[in-house]
């Protein structure tokens, strides 16, 4: 597999149009063990990446740079810099390199890596840790098959429901945060069913 | 739902306009930003102070911007952390190099948002330090406790120090006492609405109260059926008082804050019964404040906060204020 400049601001496009959809699930997947905006937060801001992504692109690095800076300065909250460090992470660990599977999971392994340090957590703690970690065990154990990465990343979201919260601000429900799914965990799925999608399109 | 705003959209932006339409002498914005800072920062010689973090908790931050308080105050949206690169404009704009410190309220999205300011702040050779304020003893890990009123103390104890001429370390670690020494928990009625969505930001049932509630709305304690105002009052000073850890002679202020829907009529008949609670219990009370210092939009409720006082805090808490939320 193959992801170029091209797949990379579409891939970006259909997660801003997806969190645009899901705006108002993943606010009301919030309100219920957070505080409610992460919807609004992560649709606000991608919409601003989206409409940054027309200039012109010498690499797949430079389009996550320019998303990395643009997460960070109009998400807020926490989304925005746990994610504006996934894609600066992503953004470093790809510079001067063509993007295939290889590549592909050291940046995800340099992303989570990023994530975990700057949110001091770790996986079970019922964030999106939960599914960056199990998407990246499957990118670097087998041969790349973008539908399993889809469904490997939409089974983590789902495990993050029966978990307890023991980071953010869920944790203040402890035990009572179970039954409910990770905000951070859907939005992070999302963005891995975005990638498989346009990914198993080129293939 | 009805709510004195234009488009949700821009509340954030005519609010701080409208901050510093009310304060035209003394605040100043920053273009294109939505941070607030004293009207003459940077102040030569002085350590600077800055605050922030969502809006919806007015008069924090900015209520709280003058002389012998904070230099500058970040405004995220409602509720939200505001970004790293607000927060770096705000220390760009009040470091008069001798350094700035950030007052956080231990809040992931907070931490992590100031903490990356920090670093843009070392990569441009600015010296900050960071205290981060935990005094809700409504959540059990005293590492994972929120930020809530007691960062009022906070700002006006460790700006009264920064105003003496005291070195960034010096201020810092004033701040640190204040936060070791200071206790909240807070009781809501009812919950806010958020602007944008017009929804509850929390459910409460009309009949029922939560106990140690967060300033977002976060889960607290317990539910309970309603209680009167001397009740809520001896719950939560029975909690507060071990957590103060007071020996004999040590002097408590105290404050008394509205959530935001809360008549202060009704904060005075909560206060009332507190003094006559900690004078039983032997507690004495140098100072005491009752007002709407750290809101949660319209939630119906209020905190109380003890902070335990030495002669260095008492003199700090007297100095002079001008800020607007809080003159002296």
């Amino acid at each position: 597999m193959q992801l170029t400049v091209e797949d990379t601001i579409q891939w970006l496009k259909q997660f801003n149009d997806r969190l645009s959809e899901q705006k108002d699930y993943l606010s009301q997947l919030d309100r219920a063990i957070g505080d409610g905006d992460h919807g609004i937060n992560m649709a606000r801001g991608f919409q601003q990446v989206a409409e940054g992504l027309d200039g012109d692109f010498d690499e797949v690095s430079d389009v996550l740079k320019k998303t990395a800076t643009t997460v960070m300065s109009k998400v807020g909250g926490a989304s925005g810099p746990l994610y504006g460090t996934a894609f600066l992470k992503m953004s470093m660990e790809c510079k001067g390199k063509d993007v295939d599977a290889a590549v592909l999971a050291d940046m995800v392994e340099a992303a989570l890596g990023g994530i975990k340090q700057r949110g001091k957590s770790e996986e079970g703690e019922k964030t999106m840790i939960d599914v960056w970690a199990p998407v990246l065990g499957t990118l670097q154990e087998e041969d790349f098959d973008a539908e399993r990465l889809k469904q490997t990343a939409e089974e983590a979201m789902q495990k993050t429901e029966d978990m307890t919260a023991t980071k953010g601000r869920a944790s203040y429900f402890k035990e009572k945060s179970q039954g409910h799914l990770d905000p951070g965990a859907v939005s992070s799925y999302y963005l891995f069913a975005e990638l498989a999608d346009v990914i198993g399109k080129g293939a | 739902m009805k709510k004195l705003i234009n488009q949700p959209e821009q509340i954030i932006d005519e609010m701080l306009d409208g901050i510093v339409s009310a304060s035209p002498s003394s605040v100043r914005r920053l273009e294109d930003t939505t941070v607030l800072v004293r009207k003459d920062a940077p102040v030569d010689g002085k350590v600077a102070l800055i605050s922030g973090g969502g809006s919806g908790h007015e008069p924090a931050h900015a209520g709280y911007i003058g002389k012998g308080m904070l230099d500058g105050a970040v405004s995220g949206e409602v509720f939200t952390s505001p970004t790293p690169d607000q927060v770096l404009e705000a220390i760009k704009a009040t470091d008069s190099g001798s350094g700035v410190l950030l007052v956080i309220k231990n809040y992931s999205g907070d931490v992590m948002n100031f903490d990356m300011a920090a670093e843009l702040a070392e990569a441009e050779g600015i010296e900050t330090a960071q205290v981060i304020v935990r005094d809700d003893i409504a959540v059990d890990d005293p590492e994972n406790r929120r930020g809530v009123a007691g960062t009022i103390y906070v700002h006006k104890i460790a700006g009264a120090k920064a105003e003496t001429g005291a070195s960034l370390e010096e201020v810092q670690a004033t701040a640190q006492k204040v936060i070791d020494n200071a206790r909240t928990m807070g009781v809501a009625l009812s919950p806010c609405i958020m602007p944008t969505s017009g929804e509850p930001g929390f459910e409460l049932a009309d009949d029922e109260i939560e106990l140690g509630i967060g300033i977002h709305g976060e889960a607290g304690i317990e539910k309970r059926k309603q209680m009167t105002a001397d009740e809520i009052a001896a719950e939560l000073v029975e909690r507060l008082l071990p957590e103060v850890d007071l020996a004999d002679q040590d002097e408590v202020a105290v404050m008394v804050n509205g959530m935001g829907a809360t008549p202060e009529m009704e904060l005075h008949v909560f206060n009332r019964k507190v003094q006559d609670l900690l004078q039983e219990k032997g507690v004495k009370v140098y100072d005491t404040i009752v007002g709407n210092f750290m809101t949660s939009l319209e939630m119906a409720g209020c905190s109380l906060t003890l902070l335990k006082l030495d002669d260095e805090l008492k003199e700090l808490l007297d100095a002079p204020s001008h800020a607007a939320a809080f003159k002296k």
